[in-house]
């Protein structure tokens, strides 16, 4: 399954900048921009997201589509309503437009199908924001010894079930720390190296909690040279998932 | 041009045809292009300011197809509509293109006729009217577009039955339109980018319904023929 992503903008400058984001994070996604008016100014044309949809399904299996504004929403969901096949094989996301596009072509990248990819953008919307969600559960747990289920429950302000047995012990569970070498620590590039190499593993492997397979998470840790992360993972392939970040994060990603 | 535009002959045509169809376009076109300051003035107050010059820009647009040779003749009501949809969501630029082209769209689905009677006036406007909901995901009382539609499509239904007359209809659907749209003038939007504005967009008449005003007129006047 190989899943596409179609850019639709007012602008064709800011559609070729998601675009060139997406791109380095996920080189091998097909990426392709509806922007523009027919004149070239901003605004969006039928036409445009036709061509663009036209083309990304011809090399892509399926297309996540992401819309910059409201009237790009417009257009989109006319072509849908033009041609009845497009549904099928093409969704429309409520995501945000840049972190979005990063998340779901990430996710693309790791071979995910259309599902997923539309997931992956729609759940973006998480990681804007001083305060991700994820974040506020990760501070809670660590305050209340809640899961993070019900931690995340407690911050949605909402009635908390009585705790039960813990759902999973940490018998399993392997962590180490490592030092963060490169200037910029896991901005974008080596965000996306961890998020392809963790999803490549198939364990479950976070860093400072925050979920190694999402690069808009990591990044989100805001980590520089000389901080020390702890990555922590679960199950049988605990140990060596453990050790291929560590050992990308030790490496500098060519950077140090 | 060998289908008739608004410069035809003044004659009273009662008779809601495929010229009908294409006169409704010219005319709007013309009607639009003359009001494009005054729906530009209205946007730039409550909106980003392009309706006026995005609309007139798509209407012109479909005015030249419709007068384009080499497009193939249309025989029914619907083919004349398609066209007039798909032009305007490929040149319109804003939110108006699909909007105004979802509505004629659906519209379209429901006119394929060579001429339409009162209760085909009530399905185009029902059908354009749920297109533009269905797209804009907008209510009544909202201060868009649908204040001036769903009232013109309730008083189509209305007169249609008591009478076959498509012009009365037609009448009763445009002057509803007109007076749902000058009713959104002390609302706060709650839809659209007008209702970035909050409190700030009472007092400005909705330029959506303005324009939905304009052309629901021009329907009426393609019928009655230019002048009238």
């Amino acid at each position: 399954m190989s899943v596409g992503l179609v850019l639709v903008s007012h602008s064709a400058r800011l559609a070729d900048g998601v675009a060139e984001l997406a791109g380095q994070m996920a080189p091998d996604v097909v990426v392709r921009c509806a922007a523009g008016d027919l004149d070239g100014g901003l605004g969006t044309s039928l036409d445009r997201v036709q061509e663009a949809l036209a083309a990304a399904l011809e090399s892509a299996d399926a297309v996540v589509v992401l819309a910059d504004l409201g009237s790009a929403v417009l257009t989109v969901e006319s072509a849908f309503e033009l041609d009845a096949d497009l549904p099928s094989r093409s969704r429309l996301v409520s995501a945000p437009f840049v972190e979005g596009a990063v998340a779901a072509a990430v996710t693309a990248q790791q071979g995910a199908d259309l599902e997923a990819v539309a997931e992956a953008a729609e759940r973006a919307v998480r990681s804007i924001g001083p305060d991700p969600v994820w974040q506020v559960v990760e501070a809670d747990t660590a305050a209340t010894g809640d899961s993070p289920a019900i931690a995340a429950t407690r911050a949605a302000g909402e009635a908390v079930p009585a705790p039960g047995p813990p759902a999973s012990g940490a018998v399993d569970e392997v962590s180490a720390t490592v030092t963060v070498r490169n200037p910029l620590g896991l901005h974008a590039r080596p965000a996306a190296v961890v998020a392809r190499a963790v999803a490549d593993l198939g364990a479950p492997v976070t860093v400072n909690g925050a979920d190694a397979t999402s690069v808009l998470q990591l990044m989100s840790l805001g980590t520089v040279a000389g901080d020390v992360v702890t990555v922590t993972s679960r199950g049988q392939q605990a140990q060596a998932a453990v050790a291929v970040v560590v050992g990308l994060v030790e490496g500098g990603f060519g950077e140090a | 041009m060998g289908r008739s535009g608004p410069d035809d002959g003044a004659t009273l045509v009662s008779v809601l045809d495929v010229d009908w169809a294409e006169r409704w376009m010219h005319t709007a076109a013309a009607d639009v292009a003359a009001a494009r300051d005054d729906l530009t003035e209205l946007d730039r107050l409550i909106g980003d300011g392009d309706h006026g010059v995005n609309l007139d820009r798509g209407l012109r647009a479909v005015a030249e197809r419709l007068g384009d040779p080499a497009i193939a003749p249309r025989e029914t009501v619907g083919q004349v509509l398609r066209l007039a949809a798909t032009t305007l969501m490929s040149t319109v630029g804003g939110a108006a293109g699909p909007l105004y082209g979802t509505a004629l769209l659906r519209a379209s689905k429901v006119t394929d006729r060579a001429v339409l009677d009162a209760s085909g006036v009530v399905a185009l406007l029902d059908a354009a009217l749920e297109g533009i909901v269905a797209r804009g995901k907008a209510a009544s009382g909202e201060k868009t577009m649908v204040d001036a539609w769903q009232p013109a499509a309730e008083a189509a239904e209305r007169v249609a039955g008591t009478t076959d007359d498509v012009g009365d209809t037609w009448r009763a659907a445009a002057d509803a339109a007109e007076a749902g749209a000058r009713a959104t003038i002390p609302w706060v939007a709650t839809k659209g980018r007008a209702s970035y504005l909050g409190e700030r967009s009472a007092g400005t008449e909705d330029p959506g319904a303005r324009s939905t005003a304009i052309v629901l007129a021009a329907a009426v006047r393609a019928l009655q023929g230019p002048g009238a």
